[in-house]
């Protein structure tokens, strides 16, 4: 068992979460090529260390949240940023958003 | 002295004799340095890898052939499952493949003297609700097509095959019945490991163990070797027969997958007297139950609900588990847990694993092999093998390439793959 930080309800532990993924930006569906939305739906950079996530806190405010995991110790802390929303977490977009690790942070 | 490509015998006759003069084993296989080149290097020296190097030495006369890995034989996920074989898939494509499987296991021991403990004790995947049982049907219709021995059977016939089970109608989750699948069984894990290993070191294969690959060369989109804590190795075709790490590994030679790791755990309960004979599956209550040779029965569950390279067990595993096999055989109430431990799974969106070619020539993929790896091991190995050899994508394994995701392919066996081991 781990705790998570959220940012409304404080440390918590991570039963009451879902997880829900990466953080990564959503490529324009305008403008995105089927490559850069496929590679936003399927590939993962699965890291083996500090990760932005993004987090439901089902069981608490319910609200989707952005939090740093190592994925190795499951040592949690908080992002500087909120996740603007959904899967979408803790990223900016920029034109090249097909780039899943554009926002990386590790 | 034994002759090349055939390990030493094992024979009742040479295990009384050294019982009696205390003469030494043999080691399975040898140790060697790391040369500077090799025709194919596999990373992963477990039984994906094992039964891939073996299989190309023994089908294709490719000898030159380095395992490399940065643990042990078998200390990753091929030591680490619930080590049930079984091929009651759903898609006619799953179907195949894991039965390829099954028919390679029936004959493994004798193919590399080394008694793999091989039981075809039957599998049973539980239904407790009409939309598990209708899928059920539906996996039967597809076995029986594909020449696979499955049937739906009644909780009648479940109380006769597992007396201990409660299939009265006024539990949390009764039981409406299961599919039966005889042919499925367990297997000996570690056997099954050590039995490639050795038959593919006396083919020429040299093993490499606690040699870790921590850079792949590619030069104009094509591999050109490994480097690894040992030194540089330079191999046209590198194969990535890793679980768990296989998206760092291929993050090495640049191709990014679409997999998640999440750890799985399970657990063993102290020996009795031997009463459960098949394997006992539930999908609703995610749980899985058989009893080894020893009498310790083995849990299985699903995969933790967030990805993680941890492997540590977790007390709320042991609750869960123990509430959801109480429910299941509420005698076995006072049975005491021996020990739990997690293993890592490469989960892919469609649950099936990603074989095959890359973006990179050269460089292989035998990868995302979520929960239901060692199963297929032999069959990968041989169509990994058989891909290495001829430059061509074996059909058996057609589907399960990676640019099915890139083209909207997937192959959604997650109706049998997800629990049902």
């Amino acid at each position: 068992m781990f705790r998570i930080p959220c940012p409304h309800c404080g440390l918590r532990n991570v039963s009451e979460f879902r997880h829900v993924g990466e953080a990564r930006t959503r490529p324009d569906p305008h403008t995105a090529t089927p490559e850069q939305w496929r590679a936003y739906l399927y590939e993962q950079r699965n890291v083996a260390g500090w990760s932005v996530e993004s987090w439901y806190h089902g069981s608490g405010c319910r609200q989707y949240i952005g939090v740093e995991r190592h994925t190795v110790t499951n040592e949690t802390r908080p992002i500087a940023r909120a996740p603007e929303s959904g899967h979408a977490a803790a990223g900016s977009a920029s034109p090249d958003a097909g780039a899943p690790d554009a926002d990386s942070a590790s | 002295m034994k002759r090349r490509g055939r390990p030493t015998t094992y024979s009742a006759g040479g295990l009384v004799s050294r019982g009696l003069t205390h003469r030494e084993w043999p080691p399975a296989w040898r140790r060697h340095d790391l040369q500077a080149t090799y025709d194919v290097v596999v990373i992963g020296a477990g039984v994906h890898g094992l039964a891939t190097a073996y299989y190309l030495a023994a089908n294709h006369g490719i000898r030159k052939v380095a395992v490399v890995d940065k643990g042990y034989v078998g200390g990753g996920g091929s030591g680490r499952n619930t080590a049930i074989v079984r091929s009651n898939y759903l898609t006619p494509e799953g179907v195949r493949f894991y039965d390829r499987s099954v028919k390679l296991y029936e004959r493994l021991a004798a193919d590399l003297n080394f008694n793999v403990m091989f039981s075809q004790r039957g599998h049973l995947t539980l239904a407790h609700n009409d939309g598990s049982l209708r899928t059920m049907r539906w996996r039967a219709e597809v076995n029986k097509l594909e020449g696979v021995d499955s049937q739906v059977i009644s909780p009648d016939e479940i109380a006769e095959l597992v007396p201990f089970m409660d299939v009265s109608a006024d539990t949390r989750y009764p039981i409406l019945g299961a599919l039966y699948h005889p042919p499925g069984g367990t297997i000996r894990h570690d056997a099954v490991n050590w039995g490639y290993a050795r038959a593919a070191d006396a083919l020429g294969v040299e093993i490499h163990q606690n040699t870790e690959v921590v850079g792949i060369d590619v030069e104009d989109g094509r591999v050109q070797g490994v480097r690894t804590t040992r030194g540089h190795v330079s191999a046209p075709v590198v194969v990535n027969c890793t679980a768990g790490w296989a998206s760092l590994v291929s993050e090495l030679a640049g191709v990014r997958l679409p997999i998640s790791t999440h750890p799985l755990q399970a657990a063993v309960t102290e020996p009795v007297k031997v009463f459960l004979d098949t394997v006992v599956v539930s999908g609703t209550l995610h749980v899985y139950v058989s009893q080894t040779d020893r009498g310790e029965l083995v849990f299985g569950a699903s995969t933790d609900p967030y990805p993680s390279y941890s492997m540590r067990g977790s007390l709320e595993f042991t609750e869960e588990l123990a509430g959801h096999v109480l429910e299941l055989m509420p005698s076995i109430a006072k049975l005491r847990v021996l020990r739990q431990w997690a293993g890592l799974c490469d989960m892919t969106p469609d649950f099936s694993p990603i074989m095959g070619v890359t973006p990179v020539a050269g460089f292989l993929l035998d990868v995302g092999w979520g929960t239901y790896g060692f199963k297929a091991g032999p069959v990968a190995g041989e169509a990994m093998a058989e891909l290495v050899a001829t430059g061509r994508t074996p059909e058996i394994i057609a589907a399960f390439d990676l640019a099915r995701f890139q083209d909207g392919r997937l192959v959604g066996e997650k109706g049998a793959a997800a629990v049902g081991h």
